[in-house]
């Protein structure tokens, strides 16, 4: 249903981060970070509580101002760029701890990510011109195919917060696409599911990876559900990249292990 | 087709009647000029509420808007069409003022809107309460300015605006306050209802629910909080111009804090977010302010109180953050607001 992004040449990487560095104060929460993730690619960050994956994806995001360091979308570097503009490169997100707009419909949640390319203004909304007639008319439609394959159409006229905490998840992923982005930035989309909530995020994911032409960044603890989807997983600790590779050779990393259990020696 | 229509119908006929009778003196001055004071309330308060209900910012300097578009409307319109001691003779022939009479409050709106950049830039960076400083702030910079320029009668006030309106009488044989007093509360509520309800406009709802996830879902945050606020702004300068020319006298102590309180309390009692809630809560709290003179200067205190009471077991207001179409299923069916 989505349209297929533009001729991606296949060389170029959606998402290129070089050197990325990120200071508050005196800590660096981010040191040196680099990575590339290919067009179709569904890939993993990993680390412990505090490892700074959230910077990582903040910084992504354009919600930070690296210290240091390049992010290229697409080979678009994104220095600069407000978050919304980073927005529409082609960025979307969803968050750690769910931030819908709780009192807005479901539907009208949908339809507000379009805002970067309503293609009309101010004047348009007031005079109900006809681009404003169109527009909306397309938004509408388009919001509302989401929910159908979302299977989520029997809540669009209910308010977010109404919604059991699983299908809040699945709302925040689906108002992420409906930005049509090249690259989908997962926040611990598993944390506080149950495990057969889990399963079925494990079968969602797979299924939006395969349905839009969208590359995936989790994050994730729960290190199954890494296990079953990813190809290739990061591993930070203390902003620091330990390990890297696909996910049997990270879960028998030595540097992974110690970072997770602690070390042997007191 | 009358379906459609009927709003626009049952407000032609609610002008039509009230106008009706302001030309045929069947109404009272007092009571037209509450019914005026009526309309200019509505437009205040539904213009505030953009701001504090439906953006979720608390702006307390809402007078100070209305007081530039009340000044730079008569202003204007003294310059313009009538002879006068501080601009001397009318640069046009007065019975222009007729047609250009719009013009001069929306020139006022206008103006309004650019002082409303006061509040908007600094709204980039800052919100919640250091913001409702920085509007506290904006009413006290525009009412000092004021009083500090002479010519203009500083704190004495500015006068000459009923001349206006009687050019404006003696070539139509009309009741032009009323009507236009009715068609800029209709037009502003009409255009605010527009904004807030296209996609466009419900970023003003997501700013106000998660800003963080406005900006990253990829509404311009600053653009929509510059157009809110200049929009909001511009309503209570057309709002002040209207109130100006009723009156016909205008001062900058008539737009001090207090009266940002009053239109607050209005926004308040209709519920957060709601037009129909304002235009509503507008419309009773007029009514209950004259209901109330007798009590004379007691007023002060048991509307205050009511006030406490309101908040204490209905804190949400009349409406809530609900349109009259949530509350009434079938009158929603029936019009299909758009």
């Amino acid at each position: 249903m989505m349209a297929k992004t533009q001729a991606q040449t296949e060389n170029t990487p959606v998402l290129e981060i070089r050197g990325l560095t990120q200071r508050f104060g005196g800590l660096t929460a981010v040191n040196d970070f680099n990575v590339k993730l290919m067009p179709g690619e569904l890939s993993g960050l990993i680390g412990p509580n505090g490892a700074g994956k959230t910077t990582v994806f903040n910084l992504a995001s354009g919600f930070y101002q690296p210290s240091e360091g390049q992010i290229l979308i697409d080979g678009v570097p994104t220095a600069g760029l407000k978050p919304h503009k980073v927005t529409a490169l082609g960025v979307a997100r969803t968050f750690q701890n769910i931030r819908l707009w709780n009192d807005m419909t479901v539907l009208d949640n949908i339809r507000v990510a379009q805002h970067y390319r309503l293609g009309y203004g101010f004047f348009h909304a007031i005079a109900r011109s006809k681009r404003y007639q169109q527009r909306e008319a397309e938004i509408e439609k388009e919001a509302a195919e989401l929910l159908d394959v979302f299977d989520l159409k029997r809540f669009a006229d209910d308010f977010p917060k109404n919604l059991p905490y699983g299908t809040q998840r699945k709302l925040e992923i689906a108002r992420a696409l409906s930005s049509h982005p090249k690259l989908l930035l997962l926040d611990e989309p598993a944390a506080g599911l149950n495990s057969s909530d889990i399963h079925e995020l494990i079968r969602l994911v797979r299924w939006i990876h395969d349905k839009f032409d969208v590359t995936i960044w989790m994050i994730e603890h729960h290190m199954d559900v890494m296990m079953e989807l990813c190809t290739q997983i990061k591993v930070i600790d203390f902003g620091q990249t330990i390990a890297e590779g696909n996910p049997e050779t990270v879960r028998n990393h030595p540097a992974v292990i110690t970072a997770y259990l602690g070390d042997d020696v007191i | 087709m009358l379906r459609r229509f009927s709003v626009h119908l049952l407000l032609a006929l609610f002008g039509g009647v009230i106008i009706y009778c302001a030309y045929q003196e069947y109404l009272s001055l007092y009571v037209m000029s509450v019914l005026m004071f009526m309309g200019v309330n509505v437009i205040l308060s539904t213009s505030l509420n953009l701001v504090n209900g439906y953006m979720g910012e608390f702006s307390c300097g809402h007078a100070g808007f209305m007081c530039v578009g009340a000044y730079v409307s008569s202003l204007l319109g003294v310059w313009l069409f009538a002879k006068d001691k501080v601009f001397g003779e009318a640069v046009f022939d007065p019975e222009y003022a007729l047609y250009a009479f719009p013009l001069l409050i929306l020139a006022g709106g206008v103006a309004a809107a650019l002082a409303g950049l006061l509040v908007a830039i600094p709204s980039y960076k800052t919100r919640g309460d250091y913001l409702a400083i920085i509007t506290i702030a904006a009413n006290y910079i525009i009412i000092s300015t004021i009083e500090n320029i002479g010519v203009i009668g500083g704190s004495r006030g500015f006068m000459g605006m009923k001349s206006l309106l009687n050019e404006m009488e003696e070539v139509v044989e009309l009741p032009w306050m009323p009507i236009w007093v009715f068609v800029f509360t209709v037009f502003c509520v009409w255009l605010m209802r527009r904004y807030v309800s296209s996609t466009f406009g419900k970023g003003v709802t997501a700013i106000c629910q998660d800003e963080v996830a406005a900006e990253i879902m990829s509404v311009n945050t600053n653009k929509i909080k510059t157009i809110t606020f200049m929009l909001s702004s511009g309503m209570a300068g057309i709002g002040g111009g209207l109130f100006a020319y009723i009156l016909g006298y205008v001062n900058p102590g008539s737009f001090n804090i207090l009266k940002s309180t009053e239109v607050l309390v209005m926004v308040y009692l209709g519920g957060m977010g709601s037009l129909s809630g304002s235009v509503l809560s507008a419309i009773l709290f007029t009514i209950l302010l004259e209901l109330l003179r007798p009590l004379q200067i007691l007023k002060w205190i048991v509307i205050p109180l009511m006030l406490i009471i309101l908040m204490q077991f209905r804190p949400e207001g009349i409406m809530g953050n609900r349109e009259l179409g949530d509350l009434f299923p079938r009158l929603k069916k029936f019009y299909r607001f758009k």
